[in-house]
């Protein structure tokens, strides 16, 4: 069975979601979950690390495209960070970067809102 | 030892979502048994876990009872796999290209996973024979890079 757990870390300002394990069709709705949750609270500036993350398929980018609108309506950001060159590549293969910012770090993601 | 072996495999599983890491372990299995490099083994294993997706969602409609037949088939050279359903048929044809602007003002995604599977694999061939099945064959040449250099192979 694969594993996929998300952690919501509140600092400040700032959402951190991080992402471990496999991201797919199965698991995708535990993300979507994270982000109406935080969409309810009104915290929109969002940042996500993958730095544990395995594996991502269409089903989980499909997530972020859900969304990135009405976080953005709301003055808000998804912002990510971290990415193993693996899961970037995939991002990349569809035109992602040009929608997201993605960062190296989750340090720099986060300054980047506080920068704002 | 010349001779062009042929190896096959079989798993069958039922239309569920957490059955695509069953299936993704599978192809993997297979494939790093076929001697290809970690990277042609991730693309393989994505392309098939679309390919996977779309039946689950689209041939049977997210109905968890359907049957999934995936055959992997490989010799030195290529390493394909064949997917089958008993779902509603499906024309690729229909399916748009993935356009993120369009995306981006509907919030959701469509033909993404179609993309990624013409995007990683050599070959995407589509059969239907409606009221009967669907099938799908994917299929990756294995060439110089796509080799795992420490396998010890014949």
């Amino acid at each position: 069975m694969a594993e996929f757990n998300t952690s919501v870390l509140d600092k400040g300002e700032i959402s951190v979601i991080n992402l471990k394990g496999y991201l797919d069709a199965h698991t995708a709705p535990k993300l979507e979950n994270n982000f109406t949750q935080l969409i309810d609270q009104k915290r929109f500036n969002i940042v996500v690390n993958f730095e544990e993350l395995a594996y991502i398929s269409s089903a989980g980018l499909g997530v972020f495209m859900a969304y990135i609108e009405k976080i953005r309506e709301n003055h808000g950001d998804i912002k990510l960070s971290n990415m193993s060159e693996k899961v970037y590549n995939i991002f990349d293969l569809l035109g992602f970067p040009l929608l997201y910012e993605i960062y190296k770090t989750e340090d720099e993601a986060v300054k980047k809102f506080v920068g704002e | 030892m010349k001779r062009k072996v042929k190896n096959i495999d079989e798993l069958k599983v039922k239309s569920k979502t957490d059955n695509l890491s069953v299936i993704r372990d599978f192809i993997s299995s297979k494939a790093f048994q076929a001697g290809i490099a970690a990277e042609a083994v991730d693309n393989i294993m994505l392309a098939v876990d679309e390919a996977c997706t779309n039946i689950i969602k689209h041939a049977y409609q997210s109905y968890p009872e359907g049957e999934i037949i995936i055959k992997v088939e490989y010799d030195n050279d290529k390493f394909t796999i064949l997917i089958m359903d008993y779902g509603k048929t499906f024309d690729p044809t229909t399916v748009p290209k993935p356009d993120l602007k369009k995306y981006y003002q509907e919030h959701k995604v469509g033909g993404l996973g179609m993309y990624l599977m013409r995007t990683l694999m050599d070959d995407v061939k589509y059969t239907t024979v409606p009221g009967k099945y669907n099938q799908v064959l994917l299929s990756k040449n294995i060439s110089g890079s796509d080799r795992d250099d420490r396998s010890q192979r014949l």
